[in-house]
């Protein structure tokens, strides 16, 4: 009995979690588009989307900030995990690496804002970039370190005795060992950096070419419903889900709290 | 090279970059704060304890309960929620329970605007749960889902139900199956052993996602925003308007500010009591 609702309350869950999502896909193949009745299947939701100049070029600014900041902050990450791993525990540099993942987003926007405001920058698609790296260091760092917590360091004093270069050892033993949770984190930070969106609005200034797509996504919602926002739901959602699972897959355990 | 250097060397970019990016423009934040604002917005470096006075204020203290109270309703119900998701998902066949929490967290790792959005499809007077209840003769007329109290809670416990459920989970894991045994084998009802067992050796679990799914409602703003139509304020939206709408700096970083003591706050009383269930945890064995 006790058993049974258990199971029927966690099958609510996920019908909770998921509904909404959902919801958004088989609309956005529904030829109205609105909630109202199935009208029959129908693509052209998908096809608006392609010929709306301001979402393609949306999608591409988004691609921009993502695979840069990723890049940046996994090389700038990864690094920081090695040398965090490597000495005594401190808790003022742990508070430190944990701050970007809970400041609130509008308080690092803001944050953010006024600093280049105060240096009299320019705004655009290269400070949204600046910006993001900031919490995607702190991600990629927290899922490398879990890795290397389980990581053999008598390999790399073998490799030292044996005559290899701190470099050397580096590109022959520790990174294929933690190339795994290297590129776990790297897509998680590129997750999070295609999805964030409050840093991104503060820190893109006032030119329309720094639109990224959750800002206008946010600026469609705010209009009003319309049906190309399931569209593009359902295909960002498909590609984050993507990206989750193969990290997921390379990384076993990274994921926060497993 | 000396290892102790060799690790200084190897974080030397990435905390130069959180020093630069994150840490610098904090402490321009709290100088902000004690500053007077320009006459054309800007700042005027002038010392002040004016914008903490103004955000003590009834009026927008008052914004400060709200959020307080909003998010501690969700965070209540997130928790009421997931904890029999998490016992359920820890009784599971151990190979499947990687699987089952990779599907609970799944939907916090996809763009945060679109699951809020799928809530106002889903809420608001032509909406799919409203078109069902009266399909079903429930109601004669819509019920007003959208754009008050019950849509910001009903948001935020959507997007931060996965992070309790995973904390719970975690801490259910770590329970040792043999206190349980132990309890119903000395005649404890099942309610007993639960209250009186595994609750209490289960809360640091509760208490890390709880402070989690606070922390991260009094500080939002796209959920407030979005489904409160605007209608109520919370103190994100707030900071939004100062910096955006008013363009009171000094007072929106005063009120940035004053949301990191609470967090801050929140999370030192939760490490504390942490350290402390962990310390009678060793005293007991």
């Amino acid at each position: 009995m006790r058993n049974l609702a258990l199971g029927l309350h966690l099958r609510l869950v996920y019908l909770f979690l998921y509904g909404p999502i959902l919801v958004l896909m088989v609309l956005s193949l529904n030829r109205a588009g609105m909630p109202t009745a199935w009208t029959g299947l129908s693509f052209k939701w998908y096809a608006r989307l392609a010929e709306s100049g301001p979402i393609v070029q949306s999608a591409l600014n988004t691609l921009i900030v993502g695979v840069s900041s990723t890049v940046i902050a996994t090389v700038l990450g990864t690094l920081l995990a090695l040398g965090v791993e490597n000495r005594r525990r401190s808790g003022a540099l742990d508070a430190m690496l944990f701050a970007p993942m809970i400041i609130p987003d509008i308080v690092l926007a803001i944050a953010l804002l006024s600093f280049y405001t105060a240096l009299e920058w320019t705004l655009g698609l290269y400070s949204i970039i600046l910006s993001h790296v900031v919490f995607n260091i702190a991600f990629v760092c927290a899922v490398v370190r879990t890795r290397l917590r389980s990581f053999d360091y008598s390999i790399v004093e073998a490799s030292a005795d044996l005559g290899a270069t701190d470099l050397t050892t580096f590109r022959r033993v520790t990174l294929p060992v933690i190339f795994p949770g290297v590129l776990a984190g790297a897509l998680l930070a590129f997750t999070l950096s295609i999805d964030e969106f409050i840093i991104a609005y503060f820190t893109a200034g006032a030119g329309q070419g720094s639109t990224t797509l959750p800002m206008q996504i946010y600026a469609m919602i705010r209009f009003g419903v319309t049906p190309e926002i399931n569209a593009m739901a359902t295909i960002i959602m498909g590609v984050s889900f993507a990206l989750v699972l193969v990290s997921q897959r390379l990384n076993k355990g990274a994921m926060p709290g497993q | 090279m000396p290892n102790r250097l060799k690790s200084w060397a190897l974080m030397l970019p990435g905390l130069g970059w959180l020093v630069v990016f994150m840490v610098v423009p904090c402490v321009l934040l709290l100088a902000y704060s004690f500053f007077e604002r320009g006459v054309y917005g800007g700042i005027d470096y002038v010392f002040t304890w004016g914008n903490f006075e103004r955000a003590a204020d009834p009026l927008y203290a008052s914004i400060f309960a709200t959020s307080a109270r909003i998010a501690l309703t969700a965070t209540a119900i997130a928790v009421v929620i997931a904890y029999p998701a998490a016992y359920a998902i820890s009784r599971a066949p151990v190979r499947r329970q990687t699987a089952l929490l990779v599907l609970v967290m799944l939907p916090f790792w996809s763009n945060y605007l679109i699951r809020t959005y799928a809530w106002i499809v889903l809420l608001n007077r032509e909406g799919l749960i409203n078109r069902a209840l009266s399909a079903l003769g429930l109601v004669d007329q819509p019920v007003p889902m959208l754009y008050n109290e019950f849509a910001v809670v009903t948001g935020l416990v959507y997007n931060y139900l996965p992070f309790v459920i995973l904390t719970v989970y975690s801490s259910i894991q770590r329970l040792n199956p043999e206190v349980l045994e132990a309890s119903e084998d000395l005649g404890a009802p099942a309610w007993k052993t639960f209250h009186r067992v595994m609750l209490p050796l289960t809360l640091p679990g509760v208490a890390a996602g709880a402070v989690f799914v606070f922390v991260l409602s009094i500080g939002n703003f796209i959920t407030p925003d979005l489904l409160g139509g605007g209608r109520f304020q919370m103190v994100g939206n707030l900071i939004y308007d100062q910096y955006l709408s008013a363009r009171d700096w000094p007072f929106g970083s005063a009120l940035a500010m004053a949301l990191i003591a609470v967090m801050l706050l929140l999370l030192f009383a939760q490490a504390l009591a942490v350290k402390r269930a962990e310390e009678k945890g060793v005293q007991d064995a």
